[in-house]
């Protein structure tokens, strides 16, 4: 089986976020940027298929933040391809454009499985893998929680429902699958074992095709939430705080 | 395709037999936009034996059903194109999707298939000198983006950001039943079985009082932490969605929206930022107190009591305190 994972790198949250000048995009300047967690779970169950299946992963990023980096992790976590996107057009990429570039580059190199995260903190235009999943008309299932392989030349899935419901699906291949989580956690990987990737190891290049323009909406601003302020603070040490709190709890009858 | 009409979709999410509570504040809010839009309300009922959940749709100016065995049990594929076949022959103004597991799957395809524009995570969505703006959420509720909303655009729209009292109503709606596409036919994906919510040690959704840790836990090993404040309390602990991810606790305890929806009568939430997916579950209990290191963090928005501080300094003391009160 082949399979592409499509990675992405979103704003690390840790860090304070800033506008920039024109007051509709973040200032890219200083920000820190991080894989999206949902394409790192996606990512991680491309290896796990690979582990108990046998399969040919090949990991792609566009190239901004530390796209080499996350491609670099990758090829250590044990996949065993890089593709990045490169150059990428001017200015600012929605989620829209990047799923036509990554369509793109897809058709050029198919795989049995699409592999990505099925939403990103960042998504405002669309989320990545149903967008791909309609740009490359291919069967497409989102919010999954575990895919294997039946062995018949398909897959079946297993879906998220509210409430904490959820759906085994049979989808045939290929198809492109929206990861939320993989059945274990995204393997960690020695700083030294990237190192040695970045070494012994290299990035393939793909150019960014001229995607045709995409139906987006129009940003008119972006700013910060002013506070609700519905909550009262409650300030002071430790202890403080835990006398006030106890007092309420106490007065709603909720200490028993 | 012909250009849009003035009319407003509300892509109608229900499982078992019933609507979803979210459907009833996209079909209030879209009552709204349609009114102001000049078009008509359409609730887009899809399903297998669907038909009585159109009685409770009666806000809704038509309820467009269409009924097939592949939509019985919400996959994509089915769903999608099933929309974007009714949306070509009359396209409407605005399609209004729940920001939920089959809403962002749905909306997120039918924006490809369609080639319309998306606009994901609204909060609010409002009609401004004749054009449509909507505010969207971004990096957890940490930043706002406002954007003018084209015609024929598909938006998802958060739970909670509209009451949905406005979307109920005992009026008996026209019932219009289209004929599956030919399509449905062919697609290969398929429903093989539900999957029932796993039969946790615990019911949170029955528990008075819920302790819940969010990703500052930081590991497995402080999680008696917690725990041992929720007994003190009368509660258990449940998480947010890192904490299950981690396999540090059962999918049984997690709130948001993929996991349970919680009213309990104390949330205390630790170490949680209070990303819009957590809030889902959580936002409706009768008294909220969070704990976070950030003092932006949008969980204080939804809070009644709120401590800015680091939850390893606060947990002693407040354990240290309910001991205190429980022997005297």
């Amino acid at each position: 089986m082949r399979i592409a994972v499509v990675l992405t790198m979103v704003p690390d949250l840790v860090e304070e976020l800033e506008i920039d000048a024109s007051g509709k995009a973040l200032d890219t300047q200083w920000l820190h940027y991080v894989l999206s967690e949902t394409d790192d779970h996606a990512l991680e169950q491309a290896l796990l298929l690979k582990d108990r299946h046998g399969a040919h992963v090949s990991v792609f990023a566009l190239d901004y933040g530390d796209a080499d980096q996350t491609l670099f992790t990758a090829l250590a976590k044990g996949a065993d391809e890089a593709l990045k996107i490169t150059p990428l057009p001017e200015g600012v990429l929605g989620r829209r454009e990047a799923a036509a570039i990554f369509a793109d580059v897809l058709r050029a190199h198919p795989a049995d499985l699409i592999l990505t995260g099925v939403q990103a903190i960042n998504d405002l235009d669309g989320h990545l893998a149903g967008l791909l999943g309609g740009l490359l008309n291919l069967p497409f299932v989102g919010v999954t929680r575990s895919v294997e392989a039946t062995g018949e030349g398909g897959i079946i899935v297993q879906k998220e429902y509210p409430g904490g419901a959820a759906a085994e699906i049979s989808v045939p291949l290929p198809a492109v699958i929206g990861v939320i989580s993989a059945p274990q956690p995204p393997r960690y990987v020695p700083v030294a074992r990237i190192r040695e990737a970045m070494k012994t190891r290299s990035i393939d290049t793909v150019a960014a095709s001229g995607a045709a323009a995409q139906p987006v909406p129009t940003i008119l601003r972006m700013y910060k939430p002013q506070a609700a302020g519905q909550a009262t603070m409650i300030t002071g040490a430790p202890e403080h705080v835990a006398r006030e709190l106890a007092a309420i709890l106490e007065s709603r009858g909720l200490l028993r | 395709m012909s250009g849009p009409s003035r009319d407003v979709w509300v892509y109608v999410e229900h499982m078992k037999g019933a609507v979803a509570p979210h459907t009833y504040e996209l079909l209030g809010r879209g009552r709204n936009l349609a009114q102001t839009l000049g078009g008509r309300l359409v609730a887009v009922l899809l399903g297998h034996r669907a038909v009585d959940m159109a009685r409770t749709l009666g806000v809704a100016d038509l309820v467009l059903r269409v009924e097939h065995e592949q939509l019985g049990a919400f996959t994509p594929d089915a769903h999608a194109r099933t929309v974007a076949a009714l949306a070509a022959r009359t396209r409407p103004y605005l399609m209004l999707c729940g920001a939920t597991s089959a809403g962002i799957d749905l909306a997120s395809l039918l924006s490809a298939l369609l080639q319309i524009p998306m606009v994901a995570n609204v909060r609010a969505v409002q009609v401004e000198d004749g054009r449509v703006v909507a505010t969207s959420q971004l990096c957890g509720g940490k930043l706002l983006c406002d954007v003018e909303v084209p015609a024929g655009a598909v938006l998802t729209v958060l739970a909670g950001a509209y009451p949905a009292e406005a979307g109920a109503s005992t009026r008996e709606p026209p019932v219009e039943t289209a004929a599956p596409p030919d399509l449905l036919n062919q697609i290969r994906v398929r429903v093989e079985r539900l999957l029932e919510p796993a039969a946790g040690d615990v019911d949170i959704t029955r528990m008075p009082i819920l302790v819940a840790v969010g990703r500052g836990i930081q590991r497995k090993e402080n999680l008696p932490l917690a725990e041992e404040i929720a007994g003190l309390l009368g509660g258990a602990v449940c998480a947010s969605r890192p904490v299950i991810d981690q396999g540090w606790l059962p999918l049984s305890r997690q709130v948001g929206k993929s996991g349970m929806t919680v009213k309990p009568s104390l949330y205390l939430a630790l170490g949680i930022s209070g990303a819009p997916e957590h809030l889902e579950g959580m936002r409706n209990a009768a008294l909220i107190v969070a704990v976070n290191t950030d003092p932006a963090a949008p969980i204080f928005n939804v809070a009644h009591y709120g401590i800015v501080a680091d939850m390893f300094e606060i947990i002693p003391a407040l354990t240290a305190r309910l001991k205190m009160k429980k022997a005297a």
